[in-house]
């Protein structure tokens, strides 16, 4: 499709970061509440309802009285897919979206949970750097997902090299695993994201993608779906429950994304987020 | 599933700990936690650590005290505290057990803890709470006074003295070897 060429200020980007990421701190999206909801509704063990109760006082809370949603208020993850017709002017990019985050972070009463090298360990005091990934696509539009990620869900996350003869047990096994280890740490009920082919680093992005996809909206591959669902099933089986206290409800929802990948290689990567899962989308 | 395990008993229990009321409490009970602890989480500990590997003396007491692992998000104008939930527990491990040997008997927190932390609970008579993860708004309800002790300089996780009024916790580790996980 061609599009006339678009001239966009990235300080419309800063802009929009910065009240997208103060937002989702203290609001999740709809589908997001939506699935804890129903949640709530499933549970059958007394403890899981008694957690899934506080869940619900602590969303509403947070709106009503802007206390972030949980106090890792993430590492910022931004998403950026650029039309090839958009021409950007102003500060560069990558300042662009720090600017917001920044600005965010800092006149948004969230928590700086970022340090400048993972050795040294020196709080930036304003939770920049984000982590930025840009793709070009076509267009004049642009398009910003923001999803602050916290890491006790985080640190959870795994990345599996699976043989191509373990096909889709071995996918069903990495997923399992890492939901398993997760287990109460992650903050349960927790959203899975699921990246499966690509190479090492692609996986793991579609992770990561995956977690901004609406929970309840499934892929449009039929044994990609199929999986969505039985996996689903399968972990609210395990009994980890809200907390990790046991409970019928150890996830809100499984989004897999998929890529080609190499004639040796079965790379499934998985990213586990907990119940703030929160991502945030915005058209310039 | 682990919900066998845990029963329907609420007690309200006063900070710091009791020596007896500690070894009172059972994986699985409720409690409602009125009174003061510290805020401690990664930073803090590894400095605590460093000063105890040298010898030297720590910044706080922390015998008979309990320690909340979280690190705050800041507190809008006339507010106490921001979100304060509780963080990931099993990052504070590898210090765990030398604190409980000097002294200290309760931790709240989430999620597991390896088994020499668990032995060194039993050991020492102490305990570990969770507190519902990802509940911060609600938690910082809880919290009534909260004032920066030591190391300032690490922002969010500097160490704090906090007091707290009924504050919801589940008992997942015991000094009898009871573990909800
Ligand atoms: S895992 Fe999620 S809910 Fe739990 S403390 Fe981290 S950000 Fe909050």
């Amino acid at each position: 499709m061609k599009a006339d060429l678009r001239v966009v200020n990235t300080s419309l980007i800063t802009e929009a970061i910065r009240d997208m990421c103060i937002e989702i701190n203290h609001d999740l999206s709809p589908d997001m509440k939506k699935a804890l909801l129903d949640a709530t509704a499933r549970e059958t063990s007394p403890i899981g309802c008694r957690i899934l109760g506080q869940l619900q006082d602590n969303l509403r809370i947070a709106h009503d009285e802007m206390i972030p949603i949980c106090q890792d208020t993430g590492m910022a993850v931004v998403f950026l897919d650029i039309g090839q017709d958009v021409h950007l002017i102003g500060k560069d990019l990558t300042e662009a979206v720090n600017d917001g985050v920044r600005a965010a972070y800092t006149e948004g009463f969230l928590r700086k949970s970022v340090v400048s090298d993972p050795i040294e360990r020196q709080n930036t005091t304003d939770n920049t750097p984000a982590v930025i990934h840009t793709s070009i696509v076509p267009g004049n539009r642009v398009s910003i997902r923001v999803a602050p990620k916290g890491f006790g869900s985080e640190n959870m996350s795994r990345v599996f090299m699976r043989k191509p003869a373990e096909g889709l047990d071995g996918v069903r096994n990495s997923i399992l695993t890492a939901v398993r280890d997760a287990g109460p740490n992650a903050c349960p009920p927790m959203v899975i994201g699921v990246g499966i082919g690509g190479t090492f680093e692609k996986a793991a992005l579609m992770a990561k993608e995956a977690l901004t996809r609406e929970v309840g909206c499934h892929s449009e591959k039929k044994w990609v779906a199929d999986l969505e669902v039985e996996m689903l099933d399968t972990i609210n089986e395990l009994g980890i429950g809200p907390g990790g206290l046991g409970g019928a409800v150890t996830a809100l929802a499984v989004n897999i994304e998929t890529y080609a990948t190499h004639i040796a290689g079965l790379p499934v990567a998985v990213n586990i987020c907990c119940h703030v899962n929160r991502h945030a989308r915005r058209e310039i | 599933m682990v919900e066998g395990n845990i029963n329907t008993i609420e007690k309200h229990v006063s900070l710091p700990l009791d020596a007896d009321v500690a070894k009172d409490l059972r994986a699985g009970e409720y409690v409602y936690l009125t009174g003061e602890m510290y805020v401690a989480r990664d930073a803090a500990h590894g400095r605590l650590m460093d000063l105890i590997n040298k010898g030297e003396k720590l910044p706080i007491n922390i015998e008979g005290e309990t320690i909340y692992y979280m690190g705050p998000s800041p507190a809008r104008e006339g507010r106490v505290i921001g979100s304060a939930g509780p963080t990931t527990a099993g990052r504070m491990d590898k210090y765990t057990p030398t604190l409980l040997d000097m002294g200290l008997r309760g931790m709240v927190g989430k999620g597991k803890r390896t088994p020499e932390v668990l032995d060194a609970i039993k050991r020492n008579g102490a305990v570990y709470f969770a507190a519902v993860g990802g509940a911060g708004a609600l938690l910082s309800k809880c919290i009534t006074s909260s004032e920066i002790v030591c190391y300032e300089d690490l922002g969010a996780e500097a160490i704090r003295r906090i007091t707290v009024e009924n504050f919801p916790v589940i008992v997942v580790a015991d000094h009898i070897g009871g573990y909800l996980y």
